[in-house]
């Protein structure tokens, strides 16, 4: 199983991104080689508009079973939505605390998008 | 000719500049209020409308039984409006701004265009003769440029030498759309530090767009003031300064308009469009 994480570093040392939409780029987890590649997302950090959507069709394109990032706007949930990708929200903690969060299954998932578009 | 009423910041009195001057000129003019979030023009004109026009906008649909998926469409799209999720395509129609790129580069013929109606002109005859056509942008919509740019199109009722077009506040993209294509501008602002604040913005942009402009001050309290200052030192031309005058604001609250108030002002009001000539 795979998951991705929002992130401005590029270790497992590197805090998590609390932004989904303009985050740098994405850390994605790998559960069964205990390994990590980096997805870069710096061209929505630019967007004029819709760097939610472009975010959420970013993480899907990673094939991630789940994403773990600070908040999700309602357009980038409708979209992670319809993947079947669930959101689980943290603080901004080093991912590989994260990790053990999400094995452990304490991080909260969220049921609708927890900010407005253009947060 | 086409002469925009503009301001950077708004409430300097864009809208009681256009509506005079219509009266002053109403055999040789026409109004267009392009102030399609909020149009106005109309509250101060007596007149009787003679038709409507929707203005539409051309949305995407896609047909899942041609679609495969590919992806194409989310790469085309400038505006991020589309994503593929699970087995389908996701349009966010808010986003799009009806540039067709997706239904021409889709290979499998999936994606057709369907009109969505964003906003109206209403084109009215008012009682000293002059045409108002007011564009307003439908509620819940955002592509306000698209509904000025239709009104700036419509055909006239007759043929007069000037167009006069009250602009939308601001210097965004709504500002731009009305002021584009314009023969002259007047950028009406106010004596205050606000005032003077958006003037440079809006001055900045018209120099981008390599307009010609001049400066209206209203509300002055002095004959020098902070505007007259700053044109004076960039060189600008101040055209017109109406002065602070509860009375003129009262009669704007009832409805009627500057000449009301100072008619030795038409004079001056002629020879404003006069001067735009080049």
């Amino acid at each position: 199983m795979k998951i991705v994480f929002s992130t401005e570093g590029e270790s497992l040392e590197s805090l998590l991104d609390t932004r989904f939409g303009r985050c740098s780029r994405f850390l994605l987890w790998d559960f069964e080689t205990k390994t990590f590649t980096l997805i870069e997302n710096s061209q929505n950090l630019q967007a004029i508009q819709g760097a939610g959507i472009q975010s959420a069709q970013n993480v899907i394109n990673t094939g991630a079973e789940a994403l773990v990032t600070g908040h999700c706007g309602p357009k980038a949930f409708k979209v992670l939505q319809a993947a079947g990708i669930p959101i689980y929200v943290a603080e901004s903690l080093p991912i590989r605390e994260l990790i053990d969060s999400f094995e452990k299954g304490t991080l909260l998932q969220l049921k609708e998008a927890d900010v407005e578009g253009h947060w | 000719m086409k002469i925009a009423i503009a301001s950077g910041k708004g409430g300097t009195g864009k809208t009681s500049l256009a509506v005079a001057l219509l009266h002053a000129n109403a055999e040789r003019a026409r109004l267009l209020d392009c102030d399609v979030e909020e149009p106005n023009c109309h509250l101060f004109l007596s007149h009787t409308v003679i038709g409507h026009k929707a203005v539409e906008l051309l949305i995407p649909q896609v047909n899942p039984n041609l679609c495969k998926l590919c992806g194409k469409c989310v790469e085309a799209c400038q505006f991020n409006a589309i994503a593929i999720a699970g087995n389908q395509v996701m349009i966010f129609n808010e986003l799009c701004h009806s540039c067709g790129g997706c239904a021409r580069i889709c290979p499998h013929g999936a994606i057709q265009e369907f009109p969505v109606k964003i906003g109206e002109l209403s084109q009215s005859r008012c009682k000293n003769e002059a045409e108002l056509l007011t564009g307003t942008l439908e509620i819940g919509h955002a592509s306000a440029p698209a509904v000025i740019k239709a009104a700036k199109k419509a055909l006239p009722l007759q043929d007069v030498p000037f167009t006069l077009i009250d602009s939308p506040p601001g210097t965004a993209c709504t500002f731009v759309a009305a002021v584009e294509d314009s023969d002259f501008v007047f950028l009406v602002t106010e004596a205050t530090p606000f005032g003077l604040n958006d003037l440079k913005l809006a001055v900045e942009a018209l120099l981008n767009m390599e307009l010609p402009f001049a400066i209206i001050v209203n509300r002055i309290q002095s004959e020098t003031n902070l505007i007259t200052d700053y044109a004076n030192q960039q060189g600008f031309p101040i055209w017109l300064q109406i002065p602070e005058d509860r009375h003129i604001a009262e009669t704007y609250a009832r409805g009627g308009n500057l000449l009301d108030v100072k008619p030795e002002l038409k004079k001056v009001l002629r020879e404003l469009l006069d001067r735009c000539q080049p």
